[in-house]
């Protein structure tokens, strides 16, 4: 039984002095019912109707204090021999979460995707060519030995190297040279400018380990917890590290992180109680989870979305009136009410979405409008049947494709749906048709989407869009240090993006987390999961 | 010949007959590896995957040499006791399956010690009285039973005993035997779903075996000289019922060792059946021999055993 917050005396709060209120909140730590709290303020003299008010704030600001302790159990929604502890080789939010456990980066993504310094205090530049890392002192590694620029140098200079099978490789490429310019001072040189440099170095791909690990077995690096055993495929399980050089963090004794890739197996893990975090619900649980006492459900919005793939190089989806047609025959309403019951938000053909500070927002929306559609489809003389291509690869494309296909009977436009396996689509599927399905994780900066996926000599240019103005203005945009001459830039794209490129973007979904309320300290980071995988030295468990 | 040399020579032509069995095997699944789409340096980088950083992931997992060197190199570790190394994250392959195997042994052996008492029970009581009314209900149950999917029993045994009632967990993390109740949470829910289709085998197998024995003139002939009831099935029936039976058993407890797989998604159980499906997804070579080998040779081993069981159990067998 838990009091009330929200009482209200009649006008008059009694107040206890600093020491008792902190005895009373250590009592509420411990564990103290309501009666042993009642008795102890009536030893001060307080009786039940003053003291109520009382013990109620204090437990709200024991709830909203990070407390020490406590072992608390995660389940990721991925499992696969392929975990590693190697950050560069990271493949999926489990690894993620892992990876922020045991290692730190150059910086972290706070909740609007802005870099916060931490091993890094500071990067300096002039020409957004050239920047000077600061470290921070007095860093340790698990194995006790200081954290050094030499370490840094090692960290970042490896993904360079093919062998290393980096996720990054592409965006590490333009970093021309790294080297150490002194005991706690890295100079990076990049290819040309580049001003998200703070915020890129923050994805986990990036965390820092020790200067010449090969091997990955276990993990030494900075983090807020050690690694006392992994096992891939199947759990991880993390201790505190006492020599954290955040004061007073982690707040946790222990994680143990498994995978658990069947998502009715991790809904009922939730809501049995085994599991106190569990990433990635599935919409269609995220009611009963609602309901289910002790538990709550946190939604992330971001950056990930499943488009559509028109190829602009391949018939008969190289006419753009046909690419119009197909994209004003999504109902996105509708799309995001039943298939992602509203944990969605609509999108517009281009994939900056509204959590990104470069958003957008003045764009006029496409509209679902069937007479639209006609006039285009008229216009293109497109008369036979289109052949979509949808897979379990790409997150819910059947169910959207489904519902393009009926939408787009009333302009009188015929889709088949082509369904392929999961298995090897990326590779042998994926852009290969004229149209296909793909889904993409929400990347930290604007540049970084546009130049993995829409410029005109990237290898995952979708549909394959051709546009010398769209190349020269994502390079100035990556370059420009001043912010409101960049905003209109990267709308300027958005809008070309929208009305030029093959690629339909019906709404960008969110992602939905389940927590036991006893869990604080959980804020939604627009990269994906778990707190944008940052989990890990951000929460606490309260008794 | 005496029974003793009788096993050893038979024992020693299954040991090479054995031999010759993993070899095939291993051939033909690293054939079938190699037609899959995709190779491990795909699955490694999805779909982040360009054609130069395949190429030099492949270069660094030794995958441009040719496939029949591949599999000689594999086949030479492995004849000198070296499964090899993961290559999707350069754990050693032993060690992978030192962690999964103990799981899938407990899980295999709980259920089986749960399962083959039931079954076999059932079996011979309803091969004693055919048609009566215990037969019958035993019949429709187990039939009944098999008809429904694993996945089914295991999903709603997870709903009622884990999510509603919470007397067991949902998921089995670690299967624990350190302590009785530990043993009990932990692994009660997989075996009891595990259960139902294979008491069903074994019962069907038991009471189908036994009926054709009971069938037979020297058992007429016994019923005549007066031997009836539990005395008949048990010492007259039943001893030349029990090498088709020991072979059911072999190929029902040999599943549960590799084939668990929809038990083991469903309770996120750490066996082997799920890191052979991760293996195949992943291409990863010498992750798929190793539990491919493995599952091999339970299955022969349990052969093997039923065989000599069967031999041992019936009298003319041994005699020759």
């Amino acid at each position: 039984m838990s009091p009330k917050n929200g009482y209200s005396s009649s006008g008059v709060t009694p107040r206890l002095a600093p020491a008792d209120d902190a005895a009373l909140r250590d009592a509420i730590r411990r564990g103290a019912t309501r009666r042993q709290l009642l008795a102890w303020c009536g030893g001060l003299g307080l009786g039940a109707a003053a003291a109520t008010p009382l013990i109620g704030s204090a437990r709200a600001a024991v709830a909203e204090t990070p407390q020490r302790g406590g072992k608390l159990r995660v389940a990721g929604a991925t499992a696969s021999t392929t975990e590693t502890l190697d950050p560069a080789r990271g493949t999926d939010s489990t690894d993620y979460s892992r990876h922020y456990m045991f290692y730190n980066g150059l910086t972290t993504l706070n909740e609007a995707l802005a870099p916060q310094p931490t091993l890094a205090t500071s990067f300096e530049t002039n020409d957004a060519t050239t920047w000077v890392v600061k470290l921070r002192s007095g860093v340790q590694f698990h194995d006790g030995s200081p954290l050094t620029a030499a370490d840094v140098v090692y960290s970042l200079a490896r993904h360079k190297d093919p062998a290393t099978g980096s996720k990054v490789r592409a965006v590490a490429m333009q970093m021309a040279d790294i080297k150490a310019t002194g005991k706690n001072e890295v100079t990076i040189t990049l290819s040309g400018p580049n001003s998200d440099l703070p915020v890129i170095l923050g994805v986990s791909h990036f965390l820092i380990i020790k200067n010449g690990t090969k091997d990955f077995s276990t993990a030494n690096g900075t983090g807020p917890f050690r690694c006392k055993s992994f096992e891939p495929g199947i759990r991880s399980i993390a201790v505190r590290n006492e020599n954290y050089w955040k004061p007073g963090q982690p707040y946790l004794d222990e994680i143990e992180m498994v995978g658990i890739p069947d998502s009715a197996a991790r809904v009922n893990a939730a809501l049995s109680g085994d599991i106190q975090l569990a990433a990635a619900m599935p919409v269609a649980a995220a009611r009963q989870l609602e309901r289910a006492p002790g538990l709550k459900i946190m939604e992330t919005k971001g950056g990930t979305y499943t488009n559509i793939c028109m190829r602009l190089d391949q018939a008969p989806t190289d006419n753009l009136d046909l690419v119009l047609a197909c994209k004003y025959l999504f109902d996105r309403e509708q799309i995001r009410r039943t298939i992602f019951r509203n944990y969605a938000v609509i999108g517009n053909d281009q994939p900056i979405d509204p959590t990104n500070r470069y958003f957008a927002a003045d764009l006029p929306q496409r509209p679902y409008d069937p007479e639209k559609a006609k006039f285009h489809l008229a216009k293109s003389g497109f008369g036979s049947s289109l052949s979509v291509t949808v897979s379990p690869a790409a997150f819910a494309s059947e169910d959207i494709a489904q519902l393009w296909q009926q939408s787009a009977k009333a302009a009188g436009l015929d889709l088949t749906l082509r369904r392929v396996p999961a298995d090897g689509y990326w590779t042998n599927q994926w852009m290969k048709h004229p149209v296909t399905f793909a889904a993409t994780n929400a990347r930290p900066t604007a540049d970084l989407i546009l130049s993995i996926y829409f410029k005109s000599d990237a290898p995952w240019n979708e549909s394959g869009w051709k546009s010398p103005k769209f190349d020269q203005l994502l390079v100035a945009a990556r370059g420009e240090q001043d912010h409101a001459k960049r905003k209109q830039m990267y709308a300027d794209m958005q809008e070309m993006i929208s009305n030029e490129a093959g690629v339909g973007i019906p709404v960008f979904r969110s992602v939905l987390d389940a927590h036991s309320d006893k869990l604080k300290g959980l804020r939604p980071v627009p990269l994906g999961n778990l707190m944008g995988y940052t989990f890990p030295d951000n929460v606490w468990l309260t008794a | 010949m005496r029974p003793a040399l009788a096993v050893t020579g038979f024992l020693l032509k299954r040991l090479l007959f054995a031999a010759g069995t993993l070899l095939a095997v291993s051939l033909a699944v690293f054939a079938a590896t190699e037609i899959l789409p995709g190779d491990v340096a795909g699955a490694v980088l999805g779909q982040s995957a360009t054609p130069e950083a395949l190429a030099a992931l492949r270069a660094s997992m030794h995958l441009d040499l040719p496939a029949s060197v591949r599999y000689l190199h594999w086949l030479g570790g492995m004849v000198t006791g070296d499964v090899g190394h993961s290559l999707v994250n350069n754990r050693p392959v032993s060690e992978l399956i030192g962690s999964r195997l103990p799981n899938s042994l407990l899980l295999a052996g709980a259920a089986t010690a749960f399962c083959v008492p039931i079954g076999l029970l059932l079996g011979i009581c309803s091969a004693m009285r055919p048609t009566s009314v215990f037969d019958r209900v035993t019949s429709v149950a187990t039939l009944s039973i098999v008809a429904v999917p694993e996945f089914f029993i295991g999903t709603l045994a997870v709903l009622v005993f884990a999510v509603n009632l919470r007397w067991f967990p949902a998921l089995t993390l670690s299967p624990r035997i350190d302590s009785v109740e530990g043993f009990f949470r932990s692994m009660t829910l997989p075996v009891l779903s595990l259960s139902g289709i294979i008491i069903a085998q074994i019962m069907r197998m038991t009471r189908a075996a036994l009926l054709d024995v009971l069938r037979r003139p020297y058992v007429e002939m016994a019923r005549l000289k007066g031997v009836v009831g539990a005395r008949l099935v048990l010492f007259y029936a039943l001893p030349n019922a029990l090498g088709p039976i020991a072979n059911a058993l072999a190929l029902s407890l040999s599943h549960l060792l590799g084939g668990a797989i929809i038990i083991e998604t469903i309770f996120n159980f750490p066996g082997l059946a799920k890191l052979l499906v991760d293996a195949v997804s992943t291409r990863d070579m010498p992750l798929v021999q190793a539990c491919t080998m493995l599952f091999c040779l339970a299955y022969l081993i349990l052969g093997t055993l039923a065989d000599i069981a069967g031999m041992l159990a019936n009298p003319r067998l041994r005699a020759s």
